[in-house]
């Protein structure tokens, strides 16, 4: 089909370079919608962008706050990334990341260890808790082919009413009276942070190393073999002697494990107690979502757009506290994200190309 | 004494069914022609907003409905715009409308947060069928006019479906789309229609939650309803018919979760029941069917594209 | 063999109820159509005869609105038409019995026929067609019940159902595609009597087939199609079936290959008294027990659908049998699954080379080790050694001729051939003691054909056992030392491959068990 003198031509793969500007382009869509929005408000979007990027990223506290935001969204991201590629959808790492902010407070309030231990016994737990709450809905879809997108969702709402009974409950604290939270944690259970920041390093770190070590098993281990395998063709994978059960089990103890130490990072760096589950996480697990598809599959691309997702969030207190906007903003933003970059999808997979003739040529010739 | 107590759950657990059943009937057809919306929460969420807002700013709860069922409408079509015209995942494109919507809903209602409707929908008790014993009351009185019109157009649906030419291509559009071409039948046009009316019906399953069942707004308040109706798809194997009892059973478990047994269980873990038993449900389902989900149109999640050698 | 009747019109005479004229139809990197003619006149059966991928299918979903033709006309009766979709086609009386059914299979027979139906009643929409199903039914001998669900039926009874939508839709042409792949000979003989009394009634029949015999039986006219282009049309009183296979094959057929050593007397495989379930918890195979040996070929011949799926699925471990032993040189096997087969030496060649015989997404090293990666030398400790990937692709490509522009390109991006190609250099490279081939020459053109025949034979003299499964009978007849018949899953038995015929396959293909 020509229109004026082009043609869509289905292409094998988009090169790098044309998924990265296609995608730049689509946040910049939204972006400028997002402007709209601002106009809406009374505000002159461009005065607006420049408040927003001078308290963001033009100074080190502001860019330590985008710096504080990305690292949950991009532990929890890269795990959805190798969920992902094994096409296991994984929609429950807001869950995930309240089960490992639930194991990582029991540890820390009620498991009187060594101090040196205390925080590393909080990151195993953290992990090994958000990997289970993945477990269940890994088990039925190989099982007996459950949906995993309404379990894991399920397993979403299950823990955040897990977490409001502990805190109104069992672990309500005995010194906070009237509030539903624990107490404090103890000091040594407490992550350090860098000076004059909320930022803490060692979530941080911990959050780099995963994404490497994602990449290097995705492209370098056996198991990661076997993952691409599933989830590029299952059936050759049968044939190929995969074992789904076992396979899907280990990347799905990754995936959510991942979202997990990113909840014990959320309460052991910056509340410190175990409280409301929509504080411990502002919709980390879903953001994940949007960060995990913006980076096409690839582990390494979540540095790049954590961060992206993680100046969104930053700027969403600057608009509330500097431009007096509503904090929802930061929700339609992330919402907007996403339909510009699935909307670009299409032109990742068709190239336009010149016909070597104007339909009106042709016609002549036929004539 | 306990007979009441039956009898107040049964009429309880029906108001609360009836958003789930709307949401759920709208997604039985759009799943029947072969797509699957993973939208309903969005749009069900835009609905209760929207609906909430032309509610408050006219008085006339009934046109509040109607402009809540053109934004589900709407995006329903943008849904369908993705996935067929775009021939973008159908996955994501549903749970990108599903966020969207959440996070729109919450900047459109924020000034609503904690006002009254100023008009609701009013009760209604239906003369005769009100005055069978024991049931009558239970089921038909001071019931609203959606919840009637729910189990209507679950029989109407399922006859529409069953035993109409319109149903037939319908169905065939998500069993075969191949055999369905080939017959001439315009497979993308069907699969928009469907989805486009899954998406209505998601939007007046979110008005009558701010509009009738509770009428005020409050954020996020179809709290995972629209994930539930699409379990209650599988759940009723695609069939509107059996949606009457699936979502009456989820509606009892809702209401169950916040009566007196609160008293003896922590109120928290109550209100989980409902997404322990999805998952529940899901799983026996899925055990009674063995690997092979019978009763899922063939052609599910499957975009059709002609010409494909 | 019934004798064809003479049809009732003179056929020089009567004008052409179908022309096609200078029909080109381009795909990315094939040109499937390449300016093809072709006509039909009432009262004909018009055979369009061809290999796999001469195009022939391309054609007639030209023909019935599926694609349009980048260039060249069509004209029914003398007008011209244009197509853009089935609709206008069915509008024009044109009727297609495709290869694969497009029929809805949890829909009743009524419904499927009722789908493309004009003047269906809103409400209700297939009470009075279903007494209409039954008359015609009746009266062309196409007898089916309406209310059947098509997954109920058998394969010939769903092709029945095709025919009978095509002709109330009052199809004057009509279009069967490989018609009788799906049939016993016995099943195919009765499609013939069909097809001769719509000839007889006037209608026009294109009959798609590649095998000659019944392009001989039951044509007036024979079109041979090769790469996509007209080579010839012929009456059928000047064919004869040596003159169509050269024109198909555009060669004289190669010789047989001699069989130089006879099999061992060793069995590599044994089954004994095997029986499976199907997903659907019927038999799917039945008290099957059969021996192969060191370095012989078995056949395994049937109609589509009478247990060779789950044969092949038992031995490479994909399913398990519910009864019986599965014995690899004399060690049982049974429970292994297909790591364990693999390792013990069982080779598959899948009969879905593009679904479960690669990964299409992934690069022509990756699916070379598809199946070996997890063994040394490929991987050590749970790591992958991807420069002894590279080494064993670069040896592969050379080794078996794989055209591919790198190691690294996308699987996907090959051709058929080239993608059996991969497939046998990874499955072939462990010397496996049996290879189980499952229609390992489909749709490929000749001279993969031929490679992958060589490859096979190769095995048998290295002292292999090969399990080849085929629908192609003279593929059998060549490259087998025995072969077995299966039916309705039942092994109906086991042939000398030079000391039998066609005819007596055919009739254990059809249930007849053997006599004497």
């Amino acid at each position: 089909m020509t229109f004026l003198g082009y043609k869509l031509e289905p292409r094998t793969k988009p090169p790098g370079q044309v998924v990265f500007l296609y995608s730049f382009a689509a946040v910049l869509v939204a972006l400028i919608i997002t402007g709209f929005i601002f106009m809406a408000y009374g505000l002159n979007p461009f005065s607006a962008y420049a408040t927003i990027i001078q308290k963001t990223l033009l100074n080190w506290r502001g860019f330590s706050q985008v710096l504080l935001k990305s690292v949950p969204i991009l532990l929890a991201g890269v795990g959805l990334v190798l969920a992902f590629r094994a096409q296991f959808w994984n929609i429950g790492a807001e869950g995930q990341i309240l089960a490992g902010a639930a194991a990582a407070a029991g540890v820390a309030l009620f498991l009187p260890l060594p101090a040196p231990l205390t925080l590393p016994a909080m990151f195993l737990a953290g992990f090994i808790a958000g990997g289970l709450w993945g477990f269940l809905p890994a088990i039925l879809k190989v099982r007996l082919g459950v949906n995993e997108i309404i379990t894991t969702l399920m397993m979403n709402y299950i823990m955040l009413y897990i977490v409001r009974w502990l805190i109104n409950g069992p672990w309500k604290g005995k010194l906070v009276r009237g509030f539903s939270e624990s107490d404090k944690f103890p000091a040594q259970a407490v992550l350090p942070t860098f000076v004059g920041t909320r930022l803490n390093w060692p979530t941080l770190g911990i959050a780099i190393l995963f994404v490497f070590f994602i990449f290097f098993l995705l492209s370098r281990m056996k198991l990661g073999f076997e993952i691409r395998m599933m989830g590029e063709s299952p059936e050759a994978a049968h044939y190929a002697g995969v074992s789904f059960l076992t396979t899907t089990v280990l990347l799905v103890l990754l995936s959510a494990g991942a979202a997990g130490l990113a909840g014990v990072g959320e309460i052991a760096g910056i509340h410190k107690k175990l409280l409301e589950p929509t504080s411990i996480s502002q919709g980390f697990g879903y953001t994940a979502i949007i960060v995990a598809l913006l980076a096409r599959g690839n582990p390494l691309a979540t540095l790049a757009t954590a961060l992206l997702l993680g100046w969104v969030f930053a700027s969403g207190d600057v608009m509330k506290v500097a431009l007096r906007l509503p904090d929802q903003m930061t929700g339609v933003i992330n919402g907007l994200l996403l339909l510009c970059i699935i909307c670009i999808e299409p032109l990742l997979r068709y190239r336009l190309v010149r016909t070597k003739a104007l339909p009106n040529s042709k016609f002549k010739e036929t004539v | 004494m306990e007979l009441e107590l039956i009898l107040n759950t049964i009429a309880r657990a029906l108001a609360f069914s009836t958003p789930l059943l709307w949401a759920a009937l709208g997604e039985i057809y759009t799943e029947r022609s072969g797509v699957v919306n993973l939208g309903v929460e969005g749009m069900m969420i835009m609905g209760a907003v929207v609906g909430f807002m032309v509610g408050q700013a006219t008085g006339l709860p009934y046109l509040a409905l109607l402009v809540a069922a053109l934004v589900g409408t709407l995006m329903g079509l943008a849904h369908a715009f993705i996935s067929i015209t775009l021939n973008a995942n159908q996955f994501v494109s549903g749970l990108s409308l599903t966020i969207f919507g959440l996070g729109l809903s919450g900047l459109l209602g924020r000034s609503y947060v904690g006002q009254p409707l100023n008009v609701a929908m009013k009760s209604v008790t239906v003369p005769f069928l009100s005055e069978i014993p024991l049931l009558g009351p239970a089921l038909f009185t001071d019931q609203k006019l959606l919840t009637y019109a729910g189990l209507i157009m679950a029989i109407i649906l399922w006859f529409f479906l069953n035993y109409t030419r319109w149903g037939m291509t319908l169905r065939s559009v998500g069993e075969s789309p191949k055999a369905a071409d080939t017959a001439g039948i315009p497979v993308n046009q069907v699969r928009y229609l469907a989805v486009a009316f899954g998406g209505l019906m998601a939007g007046v399953a979110g008005a009558y939650l701010s509009l009738a069942y509770r009428p005020s707004w409050g954020e996020g308040m179809t709290n995972g309803m629209g994930w539930i109706a699409l379990a209650l798809t599988i759940f009723a194997l695609w069939d509107p018919l059996r949606a009457i009892g699936a979502s009456f059973l989820f509606g009892a478990f809702f209401y169950l979760s916040f009566t007196k047994l609160q008293t003896v269980i922590a109120p928290e873990l109550l209100t989980m029941m409902p997404y322990i038993m999805t998952i529940v449900a899901l799983t026996v389902i899925a055990l009674g069917q063995g690997k092979r989900a019978f009763g899922a149109p063939e052609a599910l999640g499957i975009p059709y594209q002609r010409g494909e050698r | 063999m019934a004798v064809a009747k003479p049809s009732p019109f003179n056929p020089d005479k009567t004008p052409h109820r179908l022309t096609m004229k200078g029909i080109s139809k381009g795909f990315p990197g094939v040109l499937a159509n390449d300016n093809v003619s072709f006509d039909v006149r009432p009262g004909e059966v018009h055979a369009l005869l061809g290999e796999n991928g001469a195009g022939k299918t391309t054609l007639m979903n030209i023909l019935y609105g599926l694609y349009q033709a980048d260039s060249g006309s069509m004209s029914i009766n003398g007008e011209p038409v244009q197509f853009r979709s089935p609709k206008d086609a069915m509008r024009e009386g044109i009727g297609l019995v495709a290869q694969h059914f497009h029929l809805a299979r949890r829909h009743s027979v009524a419904e499927n026929i009722a789908l493309g139906l004009k003047g269906t009643p809103l409400i209700y929409p297939v009470k009075a067609l279903e007494q209409k199903i039954r008359t015609l039914g009746t009266s062309y001998g196409l007898a089916v019940d309406p209310k059947a669900k098509v997954w109920q039926l058998s394969p010939g009874e769903q092709q029945r159902v095709e025919i009978l939508k095509a002709l109330i839709q009052g199809a004057k042409i009509l279009i069967l595609d490989e018609p009788t792949s799906v049939l016993t000979p016995q099943e195919a003989e009765s499609l013939f009597g069909v097809l001769r009394r719509m000839r007889a009634e006037g209608e026009a029949v294109i009959f798609i087939s590649h095998k000659l015999d019944e392009v001989m039986e039951i044509a007036d006219r024979i079109t041979v199609l090769r790469k996509g282009a007209v080579v010839a049309t012929l009456d059928k009183k000047e064919a004869s079936p040596e003159s169509l296979a050269r024109h198909m094959m555009g060669k004289a057929v190669a010789p047989l290959r001699p069989k130089t050593k006879p099999p061992l007397d060793k069995a590599v495989l044994e089954l004994n008294n095997v029986w499976v379930k199907n997903k659907r918890g019927m038999s799917a195979l039945k008290n099957v027990s059969f021996k192969l040996r060191h370095g012989e070929i078995l056949g395994v011949a049937g109609v589509a659908g009478n247990g060779q799926a789950d044969l092949i699925e038992i031995l490479t471990g994909l399913n398990q049998p519910s009864e019986g032993h599965i014995l690899l040189e004399g060690k049982d096997c049974t429970p292994l699954g297909v790591k364990g087969l693999f390792e013990a030496g069982v080779a598959h060649i899948p009969e879905d080379r593009n679904h479960m015989g690669i990964v299409p997404s992934m690069t022509v090293a990756e699916n070379l080790v598809l199946r070996q990666y997890r063994y040394q030398p490929f991987s050590r400790l749970g790591l992958l050694d991807w420069s002894k990937v590279t080494e064993f692709a670069q040896t592969s490509i050379s080794d078996y001729q794989i055209a591919t522009p790198s190691k690294e390109t996308l699987t996907r991006l090959l051709s058929g051939g080239n993608v059996q190609k991969v497939i046998l250099a990874r499955e072939l490279s462990g010397e496996p003691k049996l290879v189980v081939a499952a229609h390992p020459t489909y749709g490929l053109d000749v001279s993969a054909t031929a490679l992958t025949h060589d490859l096979l034979l190769k095995q048998r003299e290295r002292g292999a056992g090969v399990l080849l499964v085929s629908e192609d009978l003279d593929e059998l007849l060549k490259l087998s030392d025995r072969i077995a018949v299966l039916f309705a899953g039942e092994l109906m038995g086991i042939v000398d491959a030079s000391r039998t015929s066609r005819e007596a396959i055919g009739l254990l293909m059809a249930g007849r068990k053997a006599q004497a």
